[in-house]
């Protein structure tokens, strides 16, 4: 096939990658983008099989390859579990990264494959762009493994630092700039795969500082990071639908971590350089002189619930870690019957990545169009006989709105307060991922319910 | 004066940027998490350069160093698309809208 032809599907594919992503735009449209995505990748497969046109015993080896790596992906997909999503995407952001380090190694030892020149003397503008695309995929590869690893719970979610961190980083990544410049005078195969190891460190010290509650900012970082590892390897390969699909993906990355951080109230050079989460939880400790707080059982919250026109939950994380998903559902089905009108609010940054707990709530057969973002429902809470909080906690605090001396002040909160009565599902009283006390469990509005999240809708949904 | 090919390869490249900046605003935010999963498999669309990679050369001799990366790259890309495509169908499938 020539070059020419092969460019051309190359550049549909493209397209179809841009229409995969605006299938999105809305649930009835989503699995036809899909679609679309699975045809581009299927035409890219087949165009690059046509155009290095070499059928040779490579080939099979090729398809079965294919097939091992195919049936690994499929099984992962079917089985895992939709809480462990976050640690998936991690994962499979690490494979992308590693991936593109390795197609790098491979044009750099054998350019002639791949028209970029000869051993020793590739072509310079190639030679920038394959360490680019190396050292970024490797940042993407080693930083995924940490954020995996955090969120699977292997290793603790507590921010690692110390001193001197951000200068070593520094450093190493001006030594990597330095290197590459130097790789284009020597085209020395050992400074190659120095700028290798050097990125594989950077990203493990990139991610050990950042804790466990910011890791959705993380992973759309890390999403954003093998976008751009895979647009070097395009510019390298001079491929068109593996730049346009890089630039595509680098920029949805960077777009969420953006979401995400304004969730938060934070700005993304704050997250990145760490050390929020961990700090002030002993201080609070200190300060939580016993405050009265309302203490109510199952059979409270259903008449209380049983007995509201309207009724919002707000799902979190720690819903999540319950499972108490379908158990919300049962309890929503039977409000339904006894004719309470029933809607969800979703904060931004609610679960461990962006539109988790959609996921979950989907998961759970709860319709989408009873779920609603923040800004959407908001203004509803004023109107809303009672609200149900359950694994949440942050993203409730009214302290952002009042306290400027608050670290989460300025953060978007849910106005949870607003409602008649808010029934709040927790284990105890200790403060969540900021670190920082709710004064919403203090409220004489606010019914607390010290349990299990799951064993606590269950039993709620037996006494309504 | 020829413009060099690679002036060309940075203008789609940064188009693209625009274009995906305006396609993903427009992505409703229940469906961040698919997003996250169907970028995290287009982007194995790498897999493009570990064929290239893995068929390089005579072949005489498949299983160069060069090869070898190749082929280890196709195994963790097609573990990524068939992954990636297929979790988000699965997740799809689930968001349904309220029975009338």
């Amino acid at each position: 096939m020539s070059a020419n032809l092969s460019a051309l599907f190359y550049l549909i594919s493209g397209i179809l990658f841009i229409l995969a992503l605006r299938g999105l735009s809305s649930p009835e449209t989503s699995r036809q983008g899909n679609y679309f995505g699975i045809a581009g990748m299927t035409i890219s497969i087949i165009v690059t099989f046509l155009s290095v046109g070499n059928f040779g015993p490579g080939f099979i080896y090729v398809l079965v390859f294919l097939l091992i790596g195919g049936s690994i992906g499929a099984f992962i997909a079917f089985r895992i579990p939709m809480t462990a999503m976050p640690e998936l995407v991690a994962g499979f952001h690490s494979l992308v990264g590693l991936a593109a380090v390795f197609v790098a190694i491979s044009a750099f030892l054998r350019p002639e494959a791949f028209n970029l020149g000869n051993i020793g003397n590739i072509k310079l503008a190639s030679l920038i762009e394959m360490s680019l695309g190396a050292a970024i995929g490797a940042i993407t590869f080693s930083g995924s493994i940490i954020a995996f690893l955090k969120l699977r719970g292997i290793m603790s979610g507590a921010p690692i630092t110390f001193k001197g961190q951000h200068i070593i980083n520094l450093i190493l990544g001006l030594a990597i700039i330095f290197l590459i410049y130097y790789l284009c005078k020597s085209q020395s195969s050992n400074i190659f795969w120095t700028i290798v190891l050097i990125s594989f460190v950077v990203g493990v010290l990139l991610i050990i500082p950042i804790g466990g509650a910011d890791m959705p900012v993380v992973i759309s970082m890390l999403n954003s990071y093998s976008g751009w590892a895979a647009a070097g390897i395009g510019f390298t390969l001079e491929n068109t639908a593996l730049i346009i699909t890089g630039a595509l993906v680098g920029s949805s990355g960077a777009i969420l971590s953006y979401i995400m951080c304004k969730g938060m109230n934070r700005s993304f050079f704050n997250v990145i350089l760490g050390g929020w989460g961990a700090n002030d939880q002993t201080s609070s400790s200190q300060s939580k002189e016993q405050k009265p707080v309302k203490n109510g059982n199952a059979d409270d919250a259903a008449f209380l619930m049983k007995n509201a026109s309207s009724v919002i939950i707000v799902p979190g994380y720690g819903m999540a870690v319950a499972q108490a998903q379908h158990a919300l559902r049962e309890m929503v089905d039977a409000l339904k019957k006894n004719g309470v009108k029933v809607s969800y609010a979703i904060h931004p940054v609610a679960g461990r990545m962006p539109g988790h707990m959609n996921v979950l709530l989907a998961e759970a057969n709860v319709p989408y169009d009873e779920v609603f973002e923040l800004e959407e429902i908001n203004n509803d809470f004023a109107n809303c006989d009672v609200a149900y909080v359950i694994g949440a906690n942050d993203v409730t605090n009214p302290i952002a709105k009042s306290d400027p001396q608050s670290p989460i002040y300025g953060m978007p909160i849910l106005d949870v307060e607003k409602s008649k009565s808010v029934l709040f599902v927790k284990r105890s009283l200790s403060p969540g991922y900021a670190g920082i006390d709710n004064d919403l469990f203090y409220r004489d509005n606010t019914l607390m319910l010290f349990a299990d999240a799951k064993k606590m809708t269950e039993e709620i949904v037996k006494s309504l | 004066m020829e413009i060099d090919p690679f002036i060309f390869r940075l203008s789609i490249f940064i188009l693209t940027i625009f274009v995906g900046y305006y396609v993903v605003w427009s992505v409703t935010p229940s469906l961040h998490t698919p997003l996250m999963s169907v970028t995290n498999a287009i982007s194995s669309v790498i897999i493009v350069g570990a064929i290239i990679a893995a068929l390089a050369g005579s072949s005489d001799n498949i299983f160069e160093t060069s090869n070898i990366f190749g082929f280890l790259a196709i195994i963790l890309a097609a573990v990524n698309i068939f992954g990636g495509f297929l979790v988000t169908q699965r997740m799809l499938q689930m968001y349904k809208k309220k029975k009338k």
